[in-house]
């Protein structure tokens, strides 16, 4: 049985590189609109969780499911355009292009996705306005700052109205009132968008952003909302 | 936190009535816990006692009188002691997590539920510190950042004893 109104979940997912098991039995639910963080020491495998979430990672056993379509038994084009379509992404470093500027970067997904270079800035320079960093539209990455440029990375994040974000330690680089701020726009901006995300970190300051929270540990997550 | 001595400073600014001390205290520290006015006036009584305040006029309006309170030199002294006189930081070197979780382990009961349970606790409040840190001033955001960060502080002690129970069972074993 999955939660209802569930966007994406994952049932039971195994995950083994070479002999370590990075996932022994995780299950995961997310509903639209919801901010969930996923927490647990170093190596427990919560990075692991969210590449098999995102399709990046094919898990060996266990079940994907978004809006009602299995993700692991897409083909890796499917799964591309998926990702490309219904996702954004967050991580903690080198994530921008360095030959492009900010505003050539936050456009990118709407270009990946066939929109006009005019039509596609102009949505990215709202993008910018709402993170505060406009100003730096014309700039390249390596030009700007650490908080910044993960401004920069949450527009691009959100630009093409996906329906989850996965967030890696999204604040991982920055300094306690960067990180927040990024943290306050991450989830303000997401919860009038109806976008999910699914927020990986191992700080508690990081996680009380979130709505709910789940615990990894030694491959296995405890997901209180999901009834088995 | 000494009232007396909060009190004392909101009075460098000027003298003012017991009231308006009341309401100043309230609205810039009193968030959760505002003073009641028994304490306003036994404290100010203390103060006059001890010679920091005196009384600057009495007026009645008709009704009750009301003492105007303003500091003296030794009053303006004794709030600069205060404030050059650094905290001593508190080790809970006895805290009740660290008894709870060693008793569960002498009697069998699951330490690793425990620690969980707290874990969640602490982070309920965390969210709800957060949100209000969201839709706060920068007075609020300052407040919930102390609480905030002595959370994290109690909640990366949880994470090192959850993950060092197997060790702490031997060595606490009878």
């Amino acid at each position: 049985m999955t939660p209802d109104g569930s966007l994406l979940v994952a049932q039971d997912l195994h995950k083994t590189y070479g002999s370590t098991p990075a996932l022994d039995g995780a299950s995961f639910s997310v509903h639209p609109g919801e901010v969930v963080a996923v927490m647990g020491p170093s190596g427990s495998g919560k990075s692991t969780l969210l590449h098999c979430l995102a399709g990046i990672v094919t898990p060996d056993a266990g079940t994907i499911t978004y809006a009602g379509r299995e993700i692991s038994s897409m083909s890796d084009a499917q799964r591309s355009a998926l990702r490309r379509s219904d996702f954004g992404f967050v991580f903690q470093f080198g994530q921008l292009v360095p030959e492009l500027t900010c505003l050539e970067n936050t456009a990118l997904p709407l270009r990946l996705n066939g929109v006009r270079r005019k039509a596609a800035e102009r949505t990215a320079r709202e993008w910018l306005e709402r993170l505060e960093v406009d100003d730096i539209a014309a700039q390249r990455p390596g030009e700007v700052s650490g908080g910044q440029g993960q401004r920069v990375a949450v527009a691009r994040a959100l630009v093409a109205s996906p329906k989850v974000v996965f967030a890696d330690e999204p604040t991982g680089a920055l300094d306690s009132l960067n990180g927040e701020r990024v943290m306050e726009l991450l989830t303000e901006s997401a919860r009038s968008a109806n976008t999910a995300v699914v927020l990986v970190t191992h700080e508690a300051r990081v996680a009380a952003y979130s709505d709910r929270d789940i615990v990894v540990r030694d491959g296995r997550a405890r997901d209180l909302e999901y009834v088995v | 936190m000494s009232i007396g001595h909060t009190l004392l400073g909101l009075l460098e600014s000027g003298p003012r009535h017991g009231y308006d001390l009341k309401r100043a205290f309230d609205e810039k520290f009193g968030h959760d816990r505002p003073l009641h006015y028994g304490q306003v006036y036994a404290t100010m009584s203390r103060l006059l006692k001890n010679g920091l305040v005196e009384v600057d006029g009495v007026e009645s309006d008709g009704g009750p009188e009301r003492k105007r309170y303003a500091i003296t030199d030794a009053g303006i002294t004794d709030v600069s002691a205060w404030l050059e006189q650094p905290e001593k930081p508190e080790p809970y070197l006895q805290s009740t997590l660290y008894t709870k979780v060693v008793l569960a382990l002498l009697t069998g009961r699951s330490a690793a539920d425990l620690l969980d349970n707290q874990r969640s606790e602490h982070l309920r409040l965390m969210r709800t510190l957060t949100d209000r840190k969201r839709k706060g001033d920068l007075a609020d955001q300052l407040i919930c950042d102390h609480a905030l960060f002595h959370l994290e502080a109690d909640l990366r002690w949880l994470e090192m004893t959850a993950a060092r129970l197997d060790q702490l069972a031997e060595v606490v074993a009878p």
